[in-house]
This record gives structure tokens, sequence and C-alpha cells, in this order.
């Protein structure tokens, strides 16, 4: 059964699209991450026209966050000051992030721009989780207890402000700083940017663990809800039709991914995922590598 | 034989044949489940002489609106592919399909083709290249080759049927990403490769129900749309996980 979709002006296959939520749904169950980062370059793949696939995907995680957020906020694992600091930062680099969407898609090139950031976060994050989990593989076979650095170059800022929830005294920038980043990311990769926020977070706030989560759903229900209507109201490629399908599969796929997720090691499970990730990588690299077979590309003009 | 000619072309009054047409739809409507749609064209030759021996041909034509379009050249930089060089083609329809009841070089020559711009080259209007791009040429080649790949641009050779060469009909079908729009319909009788008679219609294409009134929005209220969007994913969200929560309890 084909779908149209109004904004994309697309016929998909609605069971495609089903199944691409659900799968997504079953990874971002399993790894607890949002899943945006696999869900937009497989609508690519699928032939959803890339700035439709990006605005579409932002909205797609407000309603994964939303769900995720709730559970969170019951168990009190959300720093809502932190969440706010991030938030602040995140706004204002989701603002800069759609003026270069803007600007990049006037000089025709916002497809390489997407194309680009994908690659190369996917790439660097694949890697490092891959190292990481390897690590920690040996590690727990050796019995080993995890190291942490306490106090690094965070700690010498100024503007320090008190996070009761997280149990930290730091300066203010650091977190604006993140914050800043994944706004921008948010806006050109149409992803929550929580897989970059997590590691952040841990490694350089040194925020205890139970409340990363939580507090990095907080920051990315805003960011991405902004940026939806940034995109639609900028860009107007916000298809609703495409998000609603994604959705249904999605909240679907994550309750089943949480199933098997218990079922698995976490080691294991973070190999799996760097494994994933890799792979999309590998796929949009050689698009930009490989000759292509068709040296022109239509775009609609009147966008100069 | 060629006395034979010029004494019948005096012979003919002009405009000696028209056309009468038949649609099988008028108007093609975009719904949620649309997936193309293929459209009937049927006629009959209206005259008042006798039918001639040289065979009539018909050339059906169905074009989608004229639009401007950015067409990129991909050049390796830096050991990746981007788009290096553009063209503008001012004016390429979204759609164009040419039916034909006989191979193309025997319906009509080139500057009867030239004259009404018929064939798929000469439906694409490119005035403007840039100094820095000499080959403009194989930028409009480009976009004739992709659309026909996508199956936007058809020519359909010997596909219009001609009976008694008085009746013809033929069948065009339409993708499903089609544009929304007034799509113009000519009909054209030649004979010998020369036009002798042409009709015009318009068949339209829209989108309806829910289609229309969202891409509507979205282009009239964004700031709503995009409120709306947000709105409809906090509560499905919100939705999914109180149900799931209300499931499992039980």
């Amino acid at each position: 059964m084909q779908v149209y979709l109004p904004i994309a002006e697309v016929s998909v296959n609605v069971f495609v699209l089903f199944g691409l939520g659900g799968l997504v749904g079953i990874l971002s169950g399993m790894f607890g991450v949002g899943g945006g980062f696999l869900m937009t370059p497989l609508l690519f793949f699928i032939g959803v026209p890339p700035a439709v696939a990006v605005a579409t995907g932002a909205n797609q995680i407000v309603a994964s966050s939303v769900s995720g957020l709730m559970a969170h906020l019951k168990r009190k694992t959300v720093d809502l000051r932190m969440g706010t600091v991030l938030l602040i930062g995140g706004l204002i680099g989701a603002a800069l992030g759609v003026v270069l969407f803007n600007y990049l898609k006037s000089l025709g090139q916002v497809d390489l721009l997407i194309n680009l950031c994908y690659v190369v976060f996917l790439g660097i994050i694949g890697a490092l989780m891959f190292i990481e989990s390897l690590n920690a593989l040996r590690k727990s076979r050796r019995g080993a207890p995890p190291k942490r650095k306490k106090h690094n170059w965070v700690h010498a800022l100024p503007f320090k402000m008190r996070f009761r929830t997280s149990g930290l005294y730091i300066s203010v920038i650091p977190p604006l700083l993140v914050g800043l980043a994944v706004g921008v990311l948010a806006a050109i990769m149409g992803v929550g940017g929580g897989f970059i926020m997590v590691p952040a977070m841990i490694y350089l706030l040194n925020m205890p663990t139970k409340v990363v989560i939580g507090t990095s759903l907080f920051q990315i229900i805003f960011v991405t809800g902004f940026t939806t209507v940034m995109h639609a109201t900028t860009n107007y490629t916000v298809d609703v039709v495409l998000a609603v399908v994604l959705l249904v599969g999605g909240v679907l796929g994550a309750q089943a991914g949480t199933a098997i997720g218990m079922r698995l090691k976490a080691e294991q499970l973070r190999i799996l995922l760097a494994g994933l990730v890799l792979l999309v990588c590998g796929k949009l690299a050689l698009d930009l590598l490989l000759t292509p077979s068709e040296f022109y590309v239509l775009s609609a003009a009147g966008s100069h | 034989m060629r006395l034979l000619l010029l004494l019948l072309v005096f012979a003919l009054p002009a405009r000696a044949e028209e056309v009468v047409l038949g649609l099988s739809k008028e108007i093609v409507q975009i719904s949620t489940d649309f997936d193309g749609s293929d459209i009937l064209i049927f006629g009959a030759i209206k005259r008042e002489t006798p039918i001639e021996a040289d065979p009539l041909q018909v050339i059906v034509t169905v074009a989608g609106p004229h639009q401007p379009v950015t067409v990129w050249r991909q050049a390796r930089r830096f050991g990746i592919w981007v788009n290096a060089h553009s063209v503008e083609v001012d004016a390429a329809p979204s759609f164009y399909a040419i039916a034909t009841s006989a191979p193309w070089g025997q319906v009509i020559s080139k500057t009867e083709d030239l004259r009404h711009k018929i064939s798929i080259p000469r439906a694409i209007r490119s005035v403007g290249a840039p100094m820095d791009v000499p080959d403009a040429q194989s930028f409009t080649e480009a976009v004739i080759r992709i659309r026909t790949r996508e199956g936007t641009y058809q020519l359909l050779e010997d596909t219009v049927t001609v009976r008694e060469q008085t009746l013809f009909d033929t069948a065009i079908s339409m993708p499903a990403n089609l544009t929304e729009g007034t799509y113009p319909t000519r009909i054209f009788l030649t004979r010998g490769g020369n036009v002798i008679s042409t009709y015009e219609t318009e068949i339209e294409v829209r989108k309806v129900g829910l289609e229309r009134w969202l891409y509507a929005l979205s282009r009239q209220q964004p700031f709503v749309y995009g409120l709306m969007s947000l709105f409809i994913a906090i509560a499905a969200g919100w939705g999914a996980s109180t149900a799931f929560r209300i499931l499992r309890s039980q």
C-alpha cells in the first residue's frame, strides 16, 4: 500500500516506512538512544529528499523523547537546572544551525553538508564506541574497576553555578557550549544529538550517569521542537504524514527493543550499536567517494 | 505524383479535418493513497471531405506545469563528489509525455516540431547559461535523461492506435510523484510530416482532502503547521507511554 507524502511529494510504501520506524524504535529501545542518527540516513536511502528527512526527523524525535522523559521525571532523574542551561545553549545553536542550513541550501550544497556531517560524526562516534566497548569487554574479563578523572580544565572556568541534582558546582560555560554544539547538529542533521551530548555530559561535565539520559532528553525535546518549528516556517519541509507513520512504527518498536535489550549484556549491545553506526557511515561515505553513475543533479530553482 | 499532390492541396479547404476528443478523466486527484494514474485519451476525426490516401498520423502530448530547474554538475573536489557547476533551466515541464501513432521520424518534420514545440528537447526552455559553463547543452540533456529515467518524461512511439483514419486512442500513465497544476494536453494531426490540425484541452492535477489541507496549511500558515506537527508528536509520545504503562500494569 502506497502513501503519498504531501510535503515530500513522493509516494512511499507505507509498510516500508512502518518497518523503518519499527527498526529504529527497536534500536532506540535496545540502546537507549533516540535513533535520529539512523532514521534520517535510512530515509535518504528510501528516496525522501534530505531536507524533508532532516526536518521530519527532528519532529519524530520529539515524540520518542517525550515518552522517555516522562519515565525519567517519575524517577526524579532529571537535572532541570542543568537541562535549562544546556537548553539555552541548544536554542542558540539550533537557530544558528537553521541559518547555516538555509545559507547552504541557497548555494545548492545542503545535501553535501548533511552527508558530510553524518559521515564525520557517525565515523567518530562509531569508532570511539567500538574501541571503548572492546576495552570494557577486556576489562570486565580481567575484573579491574573502571577509573574516572575527577578534576579537569572545566573546573577552572568562571561563572560557577550549583547543580544540586547532579551534585556539581561548575562553570556554566561548558554546558552552554555543549548545548550549542548539539543545537547546531540538531538543525543540520535532524538528530536529537543524544549520542554526542551523553558522552560529553559524562566525560566533560562529570555528571552522574543516572541523571544523564533524563537531562539530555529534557534538552532534546525543546531543541528538536524548536528546530521543527524553525524548519516548518523557513523551509516548509516538515512532513507530518511521514512523521505520524514513522511514529506508530517507532513506538511499537521501542517497546520490543526494550525487551530485547534486557536479555543482552551492555558491552555486547554497545559493540552491536557501534557496528551498526559504522555500517551506515560507510554507506554514506561510499556515496561521496565513488564516482557517481550520473554526474548531474536536479534541484528546484527559486531558492536563490 | 507531384502534380497529383498539388491538385489535392488545392482541392482541400483549410481545416478540413478536426479532432473531437474525449478523456477518461479530466481531473486527477492526489489523495493519500495516490499511486499514479492512467489516463485514456480517445477521439475521432471529423471531416467533410473523403479520406485521403496518405495516412493520417496522430500525436498526443500531456505536459505538466513548467518550472525553473537548477541543474548541478558534480565534480571531484578534495576527493569527494560535490555540486560544482550549475545552470538554471528557465522552464522545464515537471511531466511530459508524447504518444505517437508511428515512429517519430515518420509523424512529423523537424521544422514543424520546431514550430509547435512538440518533442521533449523543444518543450524545455533554457536561455541564459553562465559564462563559465561552456557546454550548457549537456545540462539540458541531463534534465531529459534524468527525468526520462524517473518516468516523468516519456516518448511513447507507436502507441496511438488509429482506426480507419478516423478513430484514435491511447493511454498515458502518470507517475505517483506528480506536481499539482494544470496539464495542457495537445493533439496534433499530421500528414506527410506536416501538422494539419491541432486541438488543445487541459487535465487538472490536484491534491484533495487531507493532502490538500496539509499542503495548504504548511505554505500559508507555516507557524501553525509547525506547532501542529509538534503537538501531534508530543501527544503521540505521551499517549504511547501512557498506553503501554496501562497495558503492563494489567
